[in-house]
């Protein structure tokens, strides 16, 4: 494997890709005339980094945004403002043919191994076809390249001919994650790929995933809700709320020094394997408010049990760095 | 990295695997159910029937269909003229198989015409959405506030009468209908991760609507399609008789009823065989489409 | 013993051959105490809870004994006086379990009018204080509401309230928080933990959540392939796991505590029902396969409080079975 100027088992300090005021606004309603009467902020004016060859994790509820995300990096949604700087390229203020191009270097793994493979298209076919697409090899060499592929992801040669139908559901992730690995890209965005599969699945699209990062010099952007998923894949984890990033650290850190309340909130609500331990645990009270025209204000400062008599009447926190790489969006960390 | 560690699938996980239904053979599954349908299987046998008709018909008429004889003119049905004759002493059942062929021509040429454009446009509203999609459907919406036969009969006042013209003026009015459902179609399966994963890996937007999305729409076109043929062949024999349609000599059915509707109480066989012939041309797609519809339907399969 | 189970065995008939659901499956709950299924899908878990319901399609035989009274042996009037009264469950989809075209209201109070001996505005009183015990906040003005106006989170504290109406003495809980966010999720087995208490009501857990597990039940059975393979109570089972297929389980699951560069896996996967493997149903995933394995099942052994069905451990004790 290729040594980077500063490699490291968390990756480098090279930036990879830069996301930069990105936001996304949905219509969540509109009057007679087709106007927008109120919008959802899926993601709004969010900032992040990925560096070269690392796996950054990204966690919130449902709602966060966090999905919206990757479906933005990985050119699905069209942001509605803000830059993703890649290679020195805005993404976001590309031609249709231009983003076409960028697929080679950024996939995507889907959630549901169902949905995500044609259902008439057989196995071959599917891994083939980004081949071809990007006119990526002479055709005679298509066939050897679909093997290799079959057997990195752990599927057998003869498994090639088959349908989507005839297999589980973590065989189908496999499938996927080859189809991905076809065009050698650089980063894949993994939405909640394991979220979908059984519990002793799980572990072995997981280690897969590892071994494949090490082996292609992958970068992974990796979405789930699961703490102790993302804390097992990732080297640095940020904590998504509604739809604004609240903290992002390197994963030690962040799971064992959270910061914001949020966060100490989220880690703390994960049932323990252990049945000796019984936890503090803090118990959020209420429910993820409306993403629907949210107020200027920290958007946690409904359920907050830290909440400072600022925070109802402030603007957003700004992000801060409380320590090395470790930046919080909180009004208790304020200067 | 360890190849052996992920690489621990058998022949067994195969095998185990293939109890989940295969999507491939929906088509024949469907067909599987619709041969259970007794109503659809008659629909079925009289359209074969009628293709035969309408290939070999020639060989099987008694006589030259357009041969007036006016010295026999309003015959009763005999053993000699099974039909009758009408009121140019021509054979109606030499003519009613003569028209046969003319109003399957037109209906499924009529519903190709409406299926084609109607899946583009209906494909381009759903994929796209927005603007184009609003501009699409606002005209379909306008196609369909009109009365169809209504609108096939201004087609055919700006195209001119004919056999060709009304296949023009069937088609383009049905043509909303096929945009509106593979519009509504193309909206659901649009969201499906395949079709974003076909994004993903660099489609054009082209391939990923014919190659990835349209291949699901098929099944209910296909229900639809036959349905519309009834439609078309309903059309036609309006057009007919309205005299839009098919210029004299030729026959067709339609424009059978139309010329002998005057003589309706004195010569009834005129206009019982012609109108007998369109009833159950229609009801046989009808029956057929019905049972196609069921056959697709994962509610009423057992 | 509230309700014991022998020997509960569901079948369920397809064209392409009969599929075993769950298979001679016997286990008794205590009262007041919270015992979990565990399972992945396809164990037969859910199965079994909608067999001690009598609402399976499947043909259910087998002993299904409720306060002494075999379930089994009543009709389906008699059933349903049962279910939602003595016995409730709650399912995981808190959004289609409830009916979106009536108010919360409507179908909370119908639920009490048909089991209990009560006027219509003893019920209304008692839906209100329902709402309020699994903490919806001013409950008075929410009974008005439809689902479709309230949170996920909420929905499931609708579904608990309905199903505690009655005061039931079994709580058949069917993945109560899978559907949910994490947080509200911790707020749903805390509110579970706190009523099972206050009613002293029995609960069975079904869940593919160990986690959830080690923090909220007494005792845990796990099953696979429709048979329990182990059972045991729950501190003994997480810190002693004895079967193959328990110890994978705990071992892949990524723990939050500890850093590991690989995580363990087991091979392969759940067996298909039409092609189950000669012999246990686990050998061609353990890692301790023997070759008796590959021959026969072996037999639920029991040790005092522990019970497990694997050949390994077939010296120790004697065959009970």
């Amino acid at each position: 494997m290729a040594q980077e100027t500063k490699t490291s088992a968390e990756g480098s300090d090279e930036i990879l890709l830069s996301v930069k005021h990105l936001s996304k606004y949905f219509a969540a309603d509109t009057n007679f005339f087709g106007k927008t009467t109120s919008v959802l902020k899926a993601v709004d004016d969010l900032n992040l980094d990925i560096y070269k060859k690392e796996a950054l994790g990204l966690v919130g509820e449902s709602g966060c945004g966090k999905t919206t995300i990757g479906k933005m990096i990985a050119n699905l949604y069209r942001p509605t403002s803000g830059e993703i700087l890649y290679d020195g390229k805005d993404l976001t203020k590309l031609t249709e043919n231009e983003r076409r191009a960028y697929c080679k270097d950024i996939q995507l793994i889907f959630q549901d191994p169902y949905a995500s493979l044609n259902p008439r298209m057989t196995i071959g076919d599917i891994i083939a076809e980004p081949i071809k697409t990007n006119k990526l090899l002479p055709k005679d060499k298509i066939e050897e390249r679909v093997t290799y592929l079959l057997n990195c992801v752990g599927l057998a040669n003869h498994h090639r001919n088959r349908f989507p139908h005839e297999f589980s559901g973590g065989q189908r992730q496999r499938v996927g994650i080859a189809r991905a690995l076809a065009v050698e890209p650089k980063l894949i965005v993994c939405d909640e790929p394991v979220s979908a599969l059984d519990v002793s699945i799980q572990a072995q699209v997981l280690n897969l995933l590892d071994d494949l990062k090490d082996e292609f010099g992958l970068t992974y952007l990796f979405i789930a809700h699961g703490l102790n998923v993302v804390k097992h894949i990732s080297d640095r984890v940020g904590v998504m709320y509604l739809g604004k990033l609240v903290e992002i650290a390197d994963k030690h850190e962040l799971y064992n020094n959270p910061q914001h309340p949020y966060t100490k909130a989220l880690l703390s609500a994960i049932p323990n394997i252990n049945p000796r331990v019984k936890k503090e645990r803090i118990i959020l009270k209420g429910d993820v408010p409306s993403p629907i025209d949210p107020k200027d204000n920290c958007r946690f400062c409904s359920r907050c049990y830290q909440k400072l008599d600022m925070c109802e009447n402030s603007p957003y926190p700004s992000m801060r760095e409380v320590a090395p790489k470790h930046f919080v969006a909180c009004h208790l960390y304020d200067e | 990295m360890e190849k052996k560690d992920n690489a621990t699938l058998s022949a067994n996980d195969i095998q185990a695997a293939a109890v989940l239904e295969k999507p491939e053979s929906q088509l024949l599954e469907m067909w599987r159910t619709l041969l259970e349908n007794k109503a659809a299987v008659l629909g079925l046998v009289i359209i074969v029937f009628l293709i035969f008709i309408a290939v070999f018909g020639r060989f099987l008429m008694p006589y030259e269909p357009n041969a007036a004889d006016m010295t026999n003119t309003f015959a009763k049905p005999s053993a000699e003229h099974w039909f009758g004759t009408d009121q140019q002493g021509r054979d109606i059942f030499s003519r009613v198989i003569d028209g046969t062929k003319i109003s399957l021509r037109v209906g499924l040429s009529a519903v190709a015409i409406a299926l084609s454009v109607g899946t583009v446009l209906g494909a381009l509203a759903g994929y796209y959405g927005g603007k184009i999609d609003t501009i699409i459907m606002r005209i379909m919406d306008i196609m369909l506030s009109i009365p169809s036969i209504l609108l096939a009969i201004t087609f055919m006042a700006a195209l001119g009468k004919g056999i060709d013209k009304a296949i023009i003026a069937i088609g383009l009015v049905s043509i909303p209908e096929y945009a509106r459902i593979v519009r509504g179609s193309i909206l659901s399966i649009k969201e499906n991760d395949y079709v974003q994963a076909a994004k993903v890996i660099g489609n054009k937007d082209s391939v990923i609507i014919f190659k990835h999305i349209l291949p699901n729409v098929l099944s209910s076109l296909i229900v639809r399609a036959t349905l519309g043929i009834s439609m078309a062949v309903l059309d036609t024999a309006a057009l007919g008789f309205l005299g839009l349609g098919v210029q004299p000599p030729y026959a067709e059915w339609g424009d059978m009823l139309g010329r002998s509707r005057g003589f309706i109480f004195s010569a009834p066989h005129t206009l019982i065989f012609p109108g007998l012939a369109i009833t159950i041309t229609v009801l046989a797609f009808n029956l057929l489409g019905d049972g196609l519809r069921d056959a697709i339907d994962p509610k009423s399969r057992k | 013993m509230l309700l014991e189970v022998k020997n509960l065995t569901t079948k369920f008939k397809s064209k392409k051959g009969t599929t075993t659901a769950v298979n001679q499956v016997s286990f008794h709950v205590n009262e007041g105490e919270i015992l979990a299924i565990v399972g992945e899908s396809g164990s037969g878990k859910s199965v079994t809870s909608l067999s001690i319901m009598g609402l399976t399609p499947g043909e259910v035989s087998g002993e299904i004994i409720f306060k002494g009274e075999d379930l089994k042996q009543k009709s389906d009037k008699e059933m349903q006086k049962i279910r939602g009264d003595k016995i409730s469950m709650i399912f995981q989809e808190p959004m289609t379990s409830l009916n979106p075209v009536h108010r919360i209201k409507d179908q909370l109070m119908e639920t009490i009018l048909t089991h209990m001996d009560m006027n219509k505005e003893e019920a209304l009183k008692r839906a209100i204080t329902m709402l309020d015990l699994v903490g919806i906040p001013s409950p008075e003005k929410r009974i008005n509401d439809y689902p479709h106006q309230m949170s996920g989170g909420m929905r499931q504290r609708v579904m608990i309230a309905m199903a505690l109406s009655c005061r039931p003495e079994l709580l058949i809980a069917d993945e109560p928080t899978t559907a949910l966010d994490v947080t509200i999720q911790a707020q749903i087995m805390e509110l579970l933990y706190r009523l099972r208490q206050k009613f002293n009501m029995a609960v069975m857990l079904i869940t593919h959540d160990l986690g959830v597990v080690a923090e909220s039940a007494d005792r845990v059975i796990v099953m696979y392939c429709g048979r329990i393979v182990e059972e045991a109570p729950v501190i003994e089972l997480f810190e002693t796991p004895k079967h193959p297929y328990t110890r994978g389980l705990l071992d892949s699951i990524p723990k939050i505590d500890e850093d590991k560069d690989r995580l363990f896996m087991i091979d392969g996967m759940v067996p298909n029902p039409l092609h189950m493997p000669k012999g246990c149903t686990f050998s061609d995933r353990c890692d301790k396969c023997m070759d008796i394995c590959r021959q026969m099942m072996p037999a639920l052994v029991t040790d005092g409080n522990r019970s497990v069905r694997c050949f390994l451990y077939h010296n120790e004790v004697e065959v009970s079975e």
